[in-house]
């Protein structure tokens, strides 16, 4: 209430002053960039509040290690600037190809000092507006009927200067790192302060708390100095080739696996750290127990009159002593900042680090307040890569999208095209689009009949978890059916228990495509939109709720869906079939036959030939459709057609050979009929 | 067809049960008898029996022991017991003991040895029934050996009974088996004659004749009056089965030709119920004589392969075309009669020939589809879409592009400037109709080459989409003709070689282009100016305006913008102008239309300023009165949604056609229809237009009348009439006033799905239940194996339903494995291949 009353006071006291902007961004990371980025090119009014001096202010400190385990691929051997965005997870989206990751390092990992350059070039040479060292220390709301969300979002930064905004964009990360309480956690140093030379650790002995990759990367770090180290965490290790999600161990930072399954002293322990309680000897070792102990005996009495664990059970796996425990427990997001009346509420469970948020990336609590970035994970959690910038940075395009829409009527953008279209805008953009790719199972293309199914718009990469709202959400109309372009996995191939390896894992081919394992596209068809309801009920597992068709294009080792038989011939029965047409194309002649022989034309001869865009085709590929028995040739057929004498001949001869038949006269039955 | 089957099957049912109502004795199958004695003793008189002897006590070790028995029940069905005799050890007789006649088989007739059978000559049941028949028959069935034993045996039957003559290329085959099964039936009927000479069969079939296939003719003795008349002959066409042996005597025995006086629609003879089709020769009183010679004459052609019905107008009202004289009846239940009006027998034999033939593929194709049933719509992986196909079978070939400037993001805005006009190609490398415009393309870069002021280039979206976006080319194939200073202009003609080397090269000069002098817009006129075009004959327009009509020349300019590449314009607006315009006497505004090189140049006074109107008004004086209809050229005149009038010529049409034409054309009914020409040469799928509305192709030129935008009807111009503009009109007349019928009607149909596509929702449903990876069903299975799971089983049922599928498995595997049956193995092995497809076994 004194906090409420303080901000009230606030308001009163200094309600000239607030500098006014449409937009406002928390933090100038790379999602608050990539926000701005698109604000400034819709032209909108914004600003973005940064607490450092200069962007990134995350990557200044961590990792701590410097090295980042997103991938900057150099070569993909294409061209395709889309394509190469697949395996670029470190470049924010733009216009101006200088941005691109790989003209600022050559690492594989690169550097986390480069990140910190390269947004620090993104924000300049974009000019984006962004107001440096400014943290913000409270949001509130001001009511207002006329505001967009009926409210106003006042902002203050620590010199108490005020802004108010029509629309919050919370961009600010997660990064409040996660402490455990138990008794002896004050000999505990945090990952974000431990020292990085491993020279300070030559001959300790080390426990790690936590089992992320900054549990593993710090231990990598120190791997070859230490006695042992022991790292302890309560969940299993959960390695990201086997869970397909980048968040989990990635492999490049598993030494310790190693070591430790090659009996090379280290080792991993499962444990819950609320149980944990850590002594200090008199020699500074640390002795690892359990509070059960020291809730009973009495810890006045220093250690020896602690009871630990080994005295009980000789053979205690902790029972050495350890010269150093390190901490390395992961971020959270900062909920201290937002007054009560934003209902700003972590998530529950393992997403409670997260802000509560709709699948639209809205504030579950408070209207036209929109998390971005890191700490809009909760929607994909341990599933997509939403918390990552190759993740985010398609997240905040499709938010700013939505935003576009909500309040500037600019509907999501699309591209009409006509029917005979359909499979080839949908293979280029399996084969090529990015965010798809990225963002699987989160984000997806979406295909809007037009009536009579003649025509379609395609959407890009919205987001799926909103699909009921879509005709709110973009203002195009779905009345017609619509698709939807996803890329899944296999239902039951990721998990940290699974074996990602078993022989036959592949599928190879099409009529199998639905047991495909490997990311590969799905595309649902609905004849009309389905309903929240449908959503919430769609069945476990399943992204979107049960489909009228679906079809699955078999995973492909490449990544490469332009194979004739293999892709396209069967996503085209597909959709033909949703349709209930045809979608061949037709080379000019067949459609010169069908002009002349059916009333209705097929849509490639409709759509085409007929408006003067007919496929003559070269005369090898008539020859070789010809061959194929898919074109009559009607060339040879020549003499046959003027009814030569030969067939008299031929009729003619039989009469010979039949001495008994007078011959009756042949034009008789001509005649017959015309008196 | 169907139904067609259940009538053969219950025909051979039915002669099976000719064959089996012969009184036999004894059980089914193979009798064992104890003792020769006692098998002597319960011989019937009569009544055939097969023996064999055993010794006692030795298992059957006679190979042809299993052959034997399997037979039995088929000699059964002929009356023919066959027995097993047990040779006690110590008897000797004639019989038994004697090591050769234990390898011999005997036939009785009673008690009556009629022939003994060397085990060797009984190796399967065909040549067991075949040869046991074969003894039995023996006065039914004749056996020949030369020329003179057939013609003598001939002549003997002549006047008294038909003869069915059969070459087998051996005895004992299953072809022999089926003529004596049918000699069994038909020997007192009709006189079997048997050879295996092939010197005979030589001599009586009429082409080079393959000896190693059987061949069965039916001699028409019975009716032969005269001794030197030779009989008539119908060869069976299908393979010697005994139904189709049963099949070709049924129609022989069938009245040559049936009169018929009631309703065609209610006529059933045993043609049709044999599944072939009737033919009615639609006759009347006054011609009753020669329609009859004429039947006669048909039906002899079309003897085994159609019946032939003479049908009397007088006693039936027909509601159909007076001019009628043939109707078609086939099998097929719910096809309506189809009257035709033919000119000459062939017609008729043709047609009856052609529709046997397709019905037949569609016969195989119906097997087919019967023996892939379990493959479930195995055509749905074949492409069938041909332009991809012809695409990817081309992809092998390298293409001549040397001429063609890649253009990338990095040298695309520069590479603009070189020339004067750059033609770009956007495609996209995965995508077949962008690769066959890549081919056409290729060759204008032939065509083109060493143009000046032209370069060709292309850019391939896959690699540079974004450039491919930034020049909004959202769509595969997109050509776009930039030049310098000017707008890009897309192409929007044919992807085809001549027109769009026609576009490039007319799109160098500016369209209008400005005529400054007199001298200019007359030669420009005479097609000599500008000289970039003069070996380029197309038709001329040329704009003329007075320097105070801005208006229509903002307007002719705007449309020419529109046009550009399409056509020469041509704009002049000197201050005399008047001058110019009234040569063709028309003042400004207005065209001048200059065909085929200025020869003749036409005024047409402007009175229309939209651009839309002018735009449209160009294009359809564009088009010509009596044009020759090409694949490139249709849609110009489809688009005025018009009937068409067309006549197909199988070359050049003659002046005198073409004057007519002309004429008719150029006349007052010129609103109300097309007239065009199609040159089957130049145009050959015209032939399959003509197939497709006539069943046969009609004798040429032919004129029809097509009503392609309504109704789909189309007409035939009486072929006895001349084409002459008075005999077009009155028939067009007729036509309009609805006395005319139509020869066929375009279909109507959809154009639906061509075939289903997987249907992945129900194979993945219910929920895939949850599967560790080492029992996950092998992706090889056909996922319709799965027992079908009830959606709210859960996951209890399907797991049990996955537990189930290992051993299921394991055992068949095992079963094949062991050799047992290969038959079985087949699939497996087919499916084993399969999965070898995957690629992580790379």
């Amino acid at each position: 209430l004194g906090l409420a009353l303080c901000a009230g006071s606030l308001c009163a006291a200094s309600g000239a002053a607030w500098l006014y902007h449409d937009y406002c961004i928390i933090g100038a990371g790379p999602a608050g960039l990539q926000a701005a980025y698109f604000l400034q090119r819709a032209g909108r009014d914004y600003l973005a509040f940064e607490r450092s001096h200069a962007p990134g202010s995350f990557f200044a400190l961590y990792p701590r290690h410097r090295r980042l385990i997103s991938i900057n691929k150099q070569y993909t051997g294409k061209s395709n600037s889309e394509f190469n965005l697949r395996h670029d997870w470190n470049s924010l989206l733009s216009h101006d190809r200088r941005l691109l990751f790989r003209r600022y390092s050559r690492d594989f990992f690169p550097s986390a000092d480069t990140m910190v350059r390269y947004l620090e070039d993104f924000a300049s040479l974009l000019e984006l507006r962004v107001q440096y060292n400014t943290a913000i220390i409270h949001v509130t709301l001001e009511k207002n009927e006329q505001a967009w969300n009926g409210h106003y979002f006042l902002l203050t930064d620590q010199d108490r200067k005020n802004y108010k905004c029509s629309s919050l964009l919370v961009a600010a990360g997660t990064w409040v790192p996660n402490v455990v309480n138990f008794p002896g956690s004050e000999y505990v140093e945090g990952y974000e302060t431990v020292s990085v030379n491993p020279e300070d650790f030559a001959g300790q002995t080390v426990l790690i708390l936590g089992r992320g990759n900054s549990a593993f990367e710090t231990a990598e770090n120190i791997l070859g100095v230490t006695n042992f180290i022991h790292m302890v965490s309560r969940s299993r290790v959960r390695l990201s080739w086997a869970t397909h999600y980048v968040g989990d161990l990635r492999a490049i930072n598993n030494g310790l696996l190693d070591t430790y399954q090659l009996k090379s002293l280290d080792g991993l322990l499962e444990g819950d750290l609320e149980d944990l309680a850590i002594v200090k000897d008199k020699k500074g070792k640390l002795h690892i127990t359990l509070r059960f102990y020291l809730e009973n005996g009495n810890v006045s009495a220093g250690i020896d009159s602690i009871t630990l664990p080994q005295d009980e059970l000789d053979n205690f796996a902790t029972r050495a002593p350890y010269d150093r425990v390190i901490r390395c427990l992961g971020w959270k997001f900062d909920f201290s900042i937002y007054n009560r009346s934003l209902r700003m509420l972590p998530g529950k469970g393992n997403i409670k680090k997260y802000p509560q948020i709709k699948p639209s990336y809205e504030s579950k609590g408070t209207r036209g307040l929109f998390v971005l970035g890191t700490a809009s994970h909760s929607v994909d959690f341990r599933k997509s890569a939403g918390g990552f910038i190759h993740g985010f940075r398609y997240t905040t395009r499709a938010v700013h999208r939505l935003l576009e829409n909500r309040h500037h009527g600019v509907p999501w953008p699309s591209t009409a095209y006509p029917i005979t279209q359909l499979t080839n805008s949908i293979i280029k953009r399996v084969n090529e689009a990015s965010g798809l790719y990225q963002m699987f199972s989160v984000l997806a293309d979406i295909i809007l009949l037009r009536e009579n199914a003649t025509a379609f718009e395609y959407l890009e990469e919205y987001p799926i978890g909103i699909l009921a709202e879509l005709e709110m959400q973009t203002g195009r109309k779905a009345r017609s059916g619509l698709f939807v372009i996803v890329m899944e996995y296999g239902r039951n191939f990721s998990g940290a228990d699974k074996d990602v390896f078993y022989y036959n894992r592949a599928v190879g081919e099409a009529q199998h495509a639905w047991q495909s394992n490997f990311l590969h596209p799905v595309i649902y068809y609905y004849k009309r939109l389905p309903t929240e309801r449908e959503m919430r009920l769609r069945p476990p597992d399943w992204p979107l709720p049960r489909p009228d068709a679906i079809h699955h294009i078999v995973e492909d080792f490449l990544t490469d869906w332009t194979a004739p038989n293999a892709h396209i011939l069967p996503l085209r029965r597909f959709l033909e079939n949703c349709l209930g047409t045809d979608l061949r194309s037709f080379f000019a002649e067949s459609c010169f036959l069908f002009a002349f022989t059916h009333q209705k034309l097929p849509p490639f001869c409709q759509q085409g030939y007929v408006r003067m865009q007919g496929v003559v085709g070269s005369r090898e590929l008539r020859q070789h459709a010809a061959q194929a028995g898919l074109l009559r040739d009607y060339t040879d057929t020549d003499s046959a057609g003027g009814r030569p004498p030969a067939s008299h001949g031929g009729s003619r001869e039989q009469l010979m050979r039949d001495p008994a038949l007078p011959v009756p006269p042949l034009q008789h039955l001509g005649n017959a009929k015309d008196e | 067809m169907s139904a067609q089957k259940d009538r053969w099957v219950s025909s051979l049912v039915f002669l099976l049960f000719c064959a089996s109502s012969i009184p036999r004795s004894g059980s089914v199958g193979l009798q064992q008898e104890l003792s020769p004695q006692h098998y002597f003793s319960g011989l019937e008189a009569g009544k055939a029996s097969l023996a064999f002897f055993t010794p006692s006590g030795s298992p059957g070790a006679q190979p042809f022991l299993e052959q034997i028995e399997s037979s039995a029940e088929a000699l059964q069905d002929y009356g023919i017991s066959v027995v097993k005799v047990n040779c006690p050890k110590e008897e000797v007789s004639r019989y038994c003991g004697k090591e050769n006649a234990l390898r011999k088989a005997f036939l009785f007739r009673g008690n009556r040895l009629i022939r003994e059978f060397p085990t060797d000559a009984l190796f399967d049941v065909n040549s067991i029934v075949a040869n046991v028949l074969f003894a039995l028959l023996f006065n039914e069935v004749k056996y020949v050996e030369t020329l003179a034993d057939l013609e003598n045996t001939e002549n003997v039957l002549k006047g008294k009974s038909n003869m069915v003559f059969a070459y087998v290329p051996a005895t004992g085959t299953a072809e022999h088996r089926a003529v004596m099964e049918a000699a069994f039936v038909y020997g007192t009927i009709h006189q079997f004659v048997l050879t295996t000479e092939a010197a005979l069969l030589k001599a009586t079939s009429p082409d080079d004749p393959d000896v190693s296939s059987a061949w069965l003719l039916f001699c028409h003795c019975q009716q032969v009056t005269e001794p030197a008349q030779p009989c008539r002959r119908t060869a069976l066409a299908q393979p010697l089965t005994l139904l189709n042996i049963h099949r070709h005597l049924k129609l022989m025995g069938a009245p040559l030709v049936t009169e018929v006086a009631e309703d065609p629609e209610k006529i059933s003879t045993v043609h049709l119920q044999l599944g072939l089709p009737l033919v009615f020769i639609l006759s009347q009183k006054e011609t009753y004589e020669a329609d009859r010679r004429t039947a006669e004459f048909v039906a002899w052609q079309l003897l085994g392969k159609a019946g032939v019905a003479l049908l009397s107008r007088d006693l039936v009202d027909l509601n159909v075309l007076h001019r009628s004289n043939v109707a078609l009846k086939t099998p097929q239940e719910g096809m309506p009669i189809q009257y035709l009006v033919l000119e000459d027998t062939d017609e008729v034999i043709t047609l009856v020939e052609d529709k046997n033939k397709v019905k037949q593929i569609q016969e195989d194709e119906q097997e087919e589809e019967e023996d892939e049933d379990e493959k479930e719509d195995n055509n749905q992986d074949i492409q069938d879409d041909q332009v991809v196909e012809a695409v990817s079978r081309d992809k092998k070939r390298e293409l001549p592009l040397e001429q063609i400037l890649v253009l990338t993001e990095e040298n695309f805005h520069s590479s603009l400037s070189e020339a004067a006009l750059t033609v770009v190609l956007f495609y996209a490398s995965w995508e077949a109709v962008s690769l066959a415009v890549l081919r056409s393309y290729s060759e204008v870069a032939a065509h083109l080459q060493g143009t000046p002021g032209v370069l060709l280039s292309r850019v391939n979206c896959w690699d540079w989409p974004g450039l491919c976006s930034q020049e909004n080319v959202t769509q595969f194939p997109t050509i776009k003709i930039y030049k310098e200073g000017q707008q890009s202009v897309t192409y929007d003609g044919m992807w085809g070689t001549e027109e769009l080397s026609s576009f490039i090269l007319l799109s160098r000069v500016s369209c209008p282009l400005k005529l400054a002098t007199m001298d200019e817009a007359e030669g420009y006129l005479r097609g000599e100016f500008p000289s970039e075009l003069s070996s380029h004959h197309h038709t001329s327009l040329l704009g003329v305006f007075s320097t105070a009509t801005s208006e229509a020349r903002e307007a002719y300019e705007e449309a020419g913008n529109i046009l550009s590449g399409h056509i020469r314009m041509g704009m002049y607006f000197e201050d005399d102008s008047l001058a110019l315009s009234q040569k063709y006497s028309v003042s400004p505004p207005a065209l001048l239309l200059a065909r085929s090189g200025g020869r003749s140049v036409e005024g047409i006074a402007l009175s229309k300023h939209s651009v839309q109107d002018l735009v449209q008004m160009i294009r359809y004086e564009l088009l010509d009165v009596f044009p020759e209809i090409t694949v490139t050229n249709l849609p110009q005149y489809l688009q005025l949604r018009k009937p068409f009038l067309i006549l197909f010529s199988a070359g050049d049409i003659s002046e005198m056609e073409s004057k007519e034409m002309l004429k008719l054309a150029k006349g007052r009914s010129q609103q109300a229809f097309v007239a065009c020409w199609l040159n089957l040469k130049k145009t050959p799928v015209g032939h399959g237009i003509l197939r497709n509305y006539f069943s046969t192709t009609p004798s040429l030129p032919i004129l029809l009348w097509v009503n392609l935008h309504a109704g789909g009807q189309v007409f035939k111009f009486p072929s006895e009439q001349s084409i002459t503009e008075m005999n077009i009109l009155s028939w067009l007349e007729k036509l309009q006033a609805g006395l005319e019928i139509p020869s066929s009607t375009l279909s109507e149909e959809d154009w639906k799905p061509p075939l289903p596509a997987y249907d992945f929702l129900q194979m993945m449903e219910p929920p895939v239940p949850e599967l560790s990876p080492h029992t996950a069903p092998h992706p090889g299975d056909p996922p319709a194996q799965h027992p079908p799971k009830s959606p709210g089983g859960g996951s209890a049922g399907g797991d049990a339903a996955v537990r189930e599928e290992p051993p299921r498995e394991s055992t068949a595997e095992a079963a094949g494995s062991a050799g047992r049956d290969l038959r079985g193995t087949a699939p497996r092995l087919a499916a084993r291949d399969k999965q070898g497809k995957r690629h992580s076994e790379l």
